[in-house]
């Protein structure tokens, strides 16, 4: 095995006992992404100098006795949390000239706990989409391939994420969850990726697209590799007014505890239309090794699960539609000049935003404005009270919920784009999470007909990520997924 | 219900975003297909339902109400696209 293909968890293990170095490991990653970036176009930004750097004071820092939880581990970090001094772009126009004068918590946590940070990686333009089409920086390629030679998708919006941490660019990246983009390109790339719960992680510094539904998470090829990242991610700031004040869990304990006597919701709702087979056959397999490892199966029901994508789209456009006005020429991000202030908003906006993003802000001004605001903003957040309903009704029978992370496996980049509705699609069930605020992982678990991955879901209750790392580990025991992409470093192609 | 070509526009002021004239009828048949999609929430009975606002299972926290940041314009001016000394510069607003 190579360097590259350690979990983080070995390559701790690997640096510990002084078999590798940071700066070995590091060099070996941005090797990689030398070769493979020009194809797959995961990340926007390469800090290479800034990561052999932060490898050497790993090094340093080690051979000194401190090592702390991800010291000289290399990872990518989604194009949306900002960096001090390195530009993040948020994949869009509006931001190509920006440098943020500041840190993200999470960056800086990530930081703090010695983690090296390879390029700041694609994404979907503020994080709007399910295919990572909608990037100013171009469309990131799927590292795996599908029988026809297509050009795949990694999904959305953590495209660059996904795709890094799938093809050995990376170890691990952070990505951010708004409606599903941890969890559905972590399915579409065959790696693990968890959402937790709202308020785990801060938000401050994350640049802001759904604020109350926003998650920031990890993305990695394990389940323990997830909780190790997540442990360092995780945490109070006084910062972010929606931060929660609760102790971090030894979140990696959690992923070897097993489920034995856990009681496993199936909703029956999540059988949805037009679903592929196999994700049908791949959820009846997820229920079986649950079973047999000692999980106790219980249908549950979460009646409102239909209406979790209409309440999405009136929710996360309308908040997008408030947190986007931010993007005026004036302050920071590019400018193009006008007769008068209004002409400067509107041409700056014009050109900045990208045909996704301006829809949604169409769409969200439009549902705050004034006569429509009750028909479609507030009739939306009632549902949304009813969503969380259903899920504290199931949570009262059940420790966790177990459903597909998405209705297909990776489609073409130019199949499913003929209208945005269909594409709103992809995120049936990962949105119902985010709307309640719970916790939810994609575990890669099967390969269907035409060699792509797909992942199960695991849903847990508010601040209880321990069990959903229990299920989701018990699941990845099971599966034993150990395919590859074709598009890997060290593949040879 | 559905957006003619006129409320387009009038969104597009609202939202300070310029459309071009072959903007309209396309913008005006995609957020139509999203109101049409969203429209079956009209049938959910929501009759003495609060409305969830936030993620947050928590009431909204507090904090002094103190200045605890600051002094630093260079760094908040620097990602200006024009500044005049410690001002944010834009065109001429009054006459």
């Amino acid at each position: 095995m190579t360097m590259l293909d350690m979990s983080i968890a070995e390559a701790l293990a690997a640096l510990a006992a002084k078999k590798i170095s940071a700066v070995e490991l590091t060099d070996a990653h941005l090797t990689a992404v030398e070769a493979l970036n020009p194809r797959l176009n995961a990340f926007i930004t390469i800090t290479a100098d800034q990561a052999r750097a932060q490898a050497r004071a790993a090094d340093a820092a080690r051979a000194a006795g401190d090592a702390p939880a991800l010291s000289g581990i290399p990872i990518a970090m989604k194009d949306l949390f900002c960096t001090e001094g390195v530009r993040t772009t948020a994949g869009s126009n509006i931001l190509e000239p920006f440098i943020p004068p500041y840190e993200s918590t999470v960056s800086a946590r990530l930081k703090a706990a010695g983690a090296v940070m390879l390029g700041k990686a694609n994404l979907d333009e503020f994080a709007m989409g399910s295919s990572n089409i909608t990037s100013a920086y171009g469309a990131v390629e799927n590292p795996w391939q599908r029988d026809d030679g297509a050009k795949l998708v990694p999904g959305g919006s953590s495209g660059g994420s996904a795709a890094a941490v799938a093809a050995r660019m990376a170890m691990g990246a952070t990505g951010t969850d708004t409606g599903g983009s941890i969890r559905q390109p972590a399915a579409f790339t065959g790696i693990a990726g968890i959402k937790p719960t709202y308020g785990r992680c801060s938000r401050f510094g994350i640049v802001a697209f759904a604020s109350s539904l926003d998650q920031a998470g990890p993305m990695a090829r394990t389940v323990e590799d997830c909780a190790i990242l997540l442990g360092a991610m995780s945490g109070f700031d006084e910062r972010d007014s929606t931060s929660a004040d609760r102790p971090v869990p030894d979140f990696r304990a959690a992923c070897a505890r097993g489920v034995q006597g856990l009681r496993i919701g199936i909703p029956r709702e999540y059988r949805v239309d037009g679903m592929a087979p196999e994700i049908e056959t791949l959820w009846q397999s997820g229920i079986d090794w649950l079973k047999r490892a000692g999980a106790e199966i219980i249908d549950v029901s979460l009646p409102h699960t239909r209406y979790g994508l209409p309440v999405y789209y009136i929710v996360a456009p309308a908040e997008a539609s408030s947190n986007l006005a931010r993007y005026d020429g004036v302050r920071f991000g590019a400018r193009v000049d006008g007769a008068d202030l209004i002409d400067l908003y509107e041409r700056t906006r014009a050109a900045g935003f990208g045909a996704e993003v301006k829809r949604r802000i169409m769409i969200g001004t439009y549902v705050l404005s004034a006569g429509y605001y009750d028909a479609y903003y507030l009739r939306a957040q009632k549902v949304r009270a009813l969503m969380l309903r259903d899920f504290n009704q199931a949570f009262a029978k059940v420790d966790a919920i177990l459903t597909p992370t998405a209705p297909s496996a990776a489609f073409a980049i130019g199949e499913k784009m003929d209208d945005p509705v269909t594409m709103y699609l992809n995120d049936v069930f990962t949105v119902p999470s985010n709307l309640a605020g719970v916790p939810a992982m994609s575990v890669p678990a099967g390969l269907d007909a035409r060699g792509l991955p797909l992942g199960l879901q695991v849903i847990g209750r508010h601040f209880d990520e321990e069990t959903v790392f229990a299920v989701a580990g018990a699941l990845e025991r099971a599966a034993m997924f150990t395919a590859m992409p074709a598009v890997r470093a060290g593949a040879g192609s | 219900m559905s957006l003619d070509p006129a409320t387009v526009r009038r969104i597009a002021k609202l939202a300070r975003i310029r459309l071009t004239d072959d903007e309209v009828p396309r913008l005006e048949g995609e957020l139509n297909a999203i109101l049409g999609y969203v429209e079956q929430l009209s049938e959910v009975d929501v009759d003495g339902v609060q409305p969830l606002s936030g993620g947050a299972q928590m009431a909204m926290r507090l904090r002094d109400d103190a200045v605890t940041d600051g002094n630093y314009p260079d760094k908040i001016l620097a990602n200006a696209p024009d500044r005049i000394g410690n001002f944010f510069a834009v065109p001429k607003v009054v006459e």
